[in-house]
């Protein structure tokens, strides 16, 4: 089985190149590159987005802003095949993951998924106990070792500041903690995890103004080690924390890529005017 | 202002009517219970629960009755319930839920749900009974009643374990689990409340037939010495006594006070095991 060569032991998580991967030497700073090449997508016969191609900037957060509906959500789940979940989806083009070809049918999803996670607007850790959330997902992953789960998950706590606050409560329910904790922790349970890149659905939308801000503070904390690709309404966030951005928009009824690169460009001297009149406020 | 006039009537009739309906039933089942109670003087001895038999079963005990029902209830469980969680894993987690196929086995089952259980008995007699040559015996009938309650458990379990969030199958599959693993670890564990109502259901339903048995396990008097043998229900117990032994009724109330007696253990003995069950996962 494939999915046993993954083993992820808690060394790794010491390891000062966390974020580095099998196909480590095609993209810079260690991560793997991301690119999508014509990529468009269906449910039934109406179209969500179409022709979007872009490349995706290794270890660096891009943010994918937009007026609602324009298929923002529906692209990141097809970049880590949580599409496939959706009867009527349908994906056209291709998505390039360092050498590994995710819209291939026969892309091993499982260990896909592990390199690439992804956090929802919703937290929502299984109900269960703290530990329980974090133990789950690293035996699903061939994570044997009880003692070794432990490390690992005190590591993930530490890096998302949560271990503080959760440290004496590991056997209680995650569904106890406050929204901004669990948001944490669902950051934490990914990170757990070892993978490369983030995807992040409006991951502060959901959350308070104070927890919001912790959890942006934390995404920050993950460039140069993740290649961060986060889904926001919020512009000023894009903003602050992104090296690049990428504009949705709706033509026609269906949503299409129309602008991507540097975040001080798009903010600053956007190309489109389209654009232009979203990031100052005036469409959208 | 005739305003609140006007509108308080019907409300004043409405919240009459709601509590009295709501006494009403209360005073029923008080009344419902007292009647059988009242008649049923020998339910309260040990010799009742551990004698046989004497004179038609107008007086001693019911202690084969207890043994086949015990052992005709339990093939039926063994066989209805893996089966059961099976087929609706696959209608839920292994097949998506607008193929041709799934809408054909929902088709089916609707269908057989409401088909009337003598049906099942005249089924059970000629498959079970003639041609795998089991005739009346307690396999035939608690695999006629394993039969007959499966349509409606795998319906039942079907909905409970789509009722579990559908977010919590997303983080999962976002967190690389596999379909078998989503399905044991997160929709069952999940789904524990309403997946233990079914099956007190479907077991309730299996003691209180008599129809499907009465071709299949028979009628026979005296304590089964191996599956193969035949033997007789509580509920049949109770039929005979009431329709075809004179002075009987004495003896039936009795048994159906240990009847509900023992479907009242049955589900707080479930009930037991679930709270137990959801508070080691820490979901209460």
């Amino acid at each position: 089985m494939k999915r046993n060569q993954i083993r992820i032991v808690s060394s790794d998580l010491e390891d000062a190149s966390y974020g580095i991967c099998e196909d480590g030497e095609e993209g810079l700073g260690g991560c793997a590159t991301l690119s999508v090449n014509d990529l468009s997508l269906h449910y039934g016969s109406q179209p969500a987005f179409e022709n979007v191609s872009a490349h995706f900037k290794p270890c660096a957060i891009t943010s994918v802003i937009g007026p609602s509906g324009c298929g923002k959500t529906s692209f990141l789940y097809s970049l880590n095949r949580l599409i496939d979940l959706f009867d009527s989806a349908r994906v056209e083009g291709t998505i390039r993951f360092g050498r590994l070809e995710i819209s291939n049918p026969d892309c091993d999803i499982v260990a896909l998924r592990r390199r690439m996670g992804m956090i929802f607007q919703q937290p929502r850790p299984f109900p269960f106990s703290i530990r329980k959330n974090f133990h789950l997902p690293l035996r699903e992953h061939g994570m044997k070792d009880s003692g070794e789960r432990d490390a690992v998950m005190e590591d993930a706590l530490r890096s998302v500041g949560l271990w503080p606050e959760v440290k004496d409560r590991l056997s209680t329910s995650a569904s106890n903690l406050s929204g901004g904790q669990q948001q944490r922790l669902c950051i934490a349970r990914t990170l757990a995890l070892k993978p490369e890149v983030l995807l992040l659905d409006e991951p502060c939308s959901a959350l308070d103004p104070i927890a919001a801000g912790v959890v942006e503070e934390l995404i920050c904390s993950l460039r140069g080690r993740f290649t961060v690709i986060v889904v926001t309404h919020n512009l000023s966030q894009a903003r602050r924390i992104s090296d690049d951005a990428a504009v949705f928009w709706i033509r026609d009824g269906v949503g299409t890529l129309v602008e991507h690169g540097p975040a001080n460009q798009i903010f600053e001297q956007p190309e489109q005017e389209i654009t232009a009149a979203y990031v100052s406020g005036l469409r959208g | 202002m005739n305003l609140p006039t006007v509108e308080i009537r019907p409300y004043a009739a409405i919240r009459f009517a709601s509590y009295g309906a709501a006494f009403i039933i209360l005073a029923f089942s008080v009344f419902f219970l007292w009647s059988i109670a009242s008649q049923a003087n020998s339910v309260f001895s040990f010799s009742f629960w551990l004698e046989l038999p004497e004179n038609a079963g107008r007086s001693g005990g019911i202690y084969p009755v207890l043994v086949s029902t015990f052992l005709i209830v339990s093939v039926c469980a063994l066989i209805s319930l893996p089966f059961g969680l099976a087929t609706a894993a696959f209608l839920v987690v292994f097949t998506r839920a607008d193929t041709r196929l799934s809408r054909c086995l929902r088709i089916c089952l609707d269908a057989l749900a409401a088909t009337p259980s003598i049906v099942f008995g005249l089924f059970g007699a000629a498959f079970f009974g003639e041609l795998l040559g089991l005739g009346f015996s307690i396999l035939s009938g608690g695999l006629t009643l394993a039969c007959m309650i499966l349509p409606l458990l795998i319906r039942m379990t079907e909905k409970a374990l789509r009722e579990v969030p559908q977010e919590f199958s997303l983080q999962a599959e976002a967190l690389g689990f596999s379909q078998v693993n989503l399905f044991i670890k997160v929709l069952v564990p999940l789904a524990a409340p309403a997946l233990t109502a079914t099956f007190i259901l479907g077991i309730a339903r299996a003691l209180a037939e008599t129809a499907a048995l009465l071709f299949t396990s028979g009628y026979v008097l005296r304590t089964p010495e191996s599956l193969l043998d035949s033997g007789r229900t509580l509920s049949i117990h109770i039929f005979d006594l009431a329709m075809n032994v004179p002075g009987g009724d004495a003896a039936a109330f009795s048994s159906a006070l240990a009847l509900l007696l023992i479907l009242f253990i049955i589900s707080l003995g479930a009930t037991l095991f679930e709270r137990r069950w959801s508070s080691s996962l820490e979901l209460r």
